[in-house]
């Protein structure tokens, strides 16, 4: 669709843009990425989405799609070439169900860990693990990616902990991504976070690091008090 | 076709399953309906959802598939040839109907949730209380300014699909679909909330339970959903449950 404007609204330390980044380069999108300051949300920002006023919005000829699962079907449907979602329903339901179980159990434990007391933080990091281990318990041990030979929606979905675990692991001092126990999800993250456009949009991890420990330190600070 | 090749997992009461019966009938789909017991969860349940351990699972051909929501995307998907269509057809309508969904999933259940609890413990409270003691007023007091918050809240979130509506006649327009299902279920718990927290959610909202009784004209709708006086009941009874 030539000419189409695509713009999106993203936060460089944010997985959840980052996958938004990963379906746009997949299709061979061209888009502008505009940067949000997350402390001083821009005009923009809170125009096209006033209900939650979070990144990444993605702008399509001036219209507003939020929510990243939400904005990766919609490029999926917009981008007919180089499918990411399966064909069959059933396939595309079980897609739709990882990637939800992701988003609703792992993710809130990580913001629960992100600023748990040292006490407590085991404790999460443990639910998290079993949450991993499910995970794992839906890999198929003969595809090197989640449908297959080629990198699709759950893929792009999910990898992201690839990358946040082990620098939670650093910055916490805990353990997720237990080699010994998901190693095929170890495999599988691995795989995904090799392959090129994948690699070249992942932020500087040295960089992820300082500022998540950043924010874990201050918590930490605020919680001695 | 034979009735037996869908099966849904089902709770009388359960919203979500309410979302899965509308979006069958719909399509016109035949389906063998089996009521859980969820203090003694089925076999078939535990085997069908071994992550969740929970209600609706629709089983196709034999292979299940669980999340209401998910659930009614793959019957608009699994029946594509039966009329109508659950979502729209262009791309960005359909990301927005699921963004509403996803709105409804989010927010609507954990504020009713909180609203019923807060509301009918106040209520168990004062009534197992013949002599208004001191207790029972400290208790009511104290709550009293959570319940007036929860209530903020709660109206606070259906003016946000106030807001969408203005004048369509459904969330996403002249069409029934996904994003209307969502939130319809929740349309049986309007008489528990009412009653329990003394509001009228159509003086508050009035195009919301307009939608809703729009909704209820199909018969999809009014065929699922259970009768909110029985709902009522059901709450009031699970909640003194937990509190004897």
């Amino acid at each position: 669709m030539a000419g189409d404007k695509v713009k999106l609204l993203g936060f460089w330390g944010s997985p959840f843009a980052l996958r938004v980044e990963w379906a746009l380069r997949l299709k061979g999108v061209e888009y502008e990425y505009v940067e949000e300051d997350l402390s001083n949300k821009s005009p923009m920002l809170l125009q096209y989405n006033p209900l939650y006023k979070k990144v990444p919005v993605l702008v399509h000829n001036g219209k507003p799609i939020m929510e990243s699962l939400v904005i990766i079907e919609y490029i999926d449907e917009t981008w007919k070439n180089r499918p990411l979602l399966p064909i069959d329903p059933f396939e595309r339901a079980t897609s739709r169900f990882w990637a939800k179980f992701v988003d609703d159990k792992f993710v809130p434990l990580i913001i629960k860990m992100s600023s748990s007391t040292r006490e407590q933080k085991d404790k999460v990091a443990e639910e998290a693990r079993e949450v991993l281990k499910t995970l794992e318990s839906s890999l198929n041990q003969n595809k090197p990616f989640y449908g297959g030979k080629i990198l699709g929606f759950m893929d792009i979905a999910v990898a992201w902990i690839g990358i946040w675990a082990p620098m939670l692991e650093k910055i916490i001092d805990i353990k997720l991504l237990d080699e010994e126990y998901m190693p095929l999800l170890n495999t599988w993250f691995r795989d995904v976070l090799e392959v090129l456009v994948i690699k070249e949009c992942i932020p500087p991890l040295d960089k992820l690091l300082a500022h998540y420990k950043d924010y874990y330190d201050r918590f930490m600070a605020t919680k001695s008090n | 076709m034979d009735v037996s090749e869908v099966v849904l997992l089902d709770f009388w009461a359960s919203l979500f399953c309410m979302r899965v019966k509308i979006a069958l009938a719909e399509k016109g789909v035949q389906y063998d309906c089996k009521e859980e017991n969820l203090a003694n969860k089925s076999q078939l349940l535990l085997q069908m959802n071994p992550v969740h351990k929970k209600i609706p699972v629709l089983i196709h051909h034999g292979k299940p598939i669980s999340e209401s929501n998910i659930i009614v995307q793959y019957i608009d998907e699994a029946w594509q040839n039966k009329h109508p269509p659950l979502l729209p057809s262009d791309p960005y309508l359909k990301a927005q109907a699921r963004f509403w969904a996803d709105f409804v999933d989010k927010k609507v259940p954990i504020i009713c949730h909180i609203f019923l609890l807060r509301f009918s413990i106040d209520l168990i409270c004062v009534e197992k209380n013949t002599q208004i003691n001191d207790g029972a007023r400290r208790i009511w007091s104290t709550k009293g300014e959570e319940l007036e918050k929860a209530k903020r809240e709660f109206i606070e979130w259906l003016n946000v699909l106030e807001e969408q509506l203005g004048d369509k006649a459904y969330l996403m327009g002249e069409s029934f679909g996904y994003a209307d299902i969502a939130m319809v279920p929740f349309y049986c718990w309007f008489y528990a909330l009412e009653t329990i927290g003394k509001m009228s959610i159509e003086k508050e909202c009035p195009k919301v339970v307009a939608w809703m009784k729009r909704c209820m004209e199909r018969e999809s709708v009014s065929k699922s959903l259970p009768d909110p006086h029985k709902v009522y009941e059901f709450r009031l009874q699970k909640l003194n449950n937990k509190t004897t």
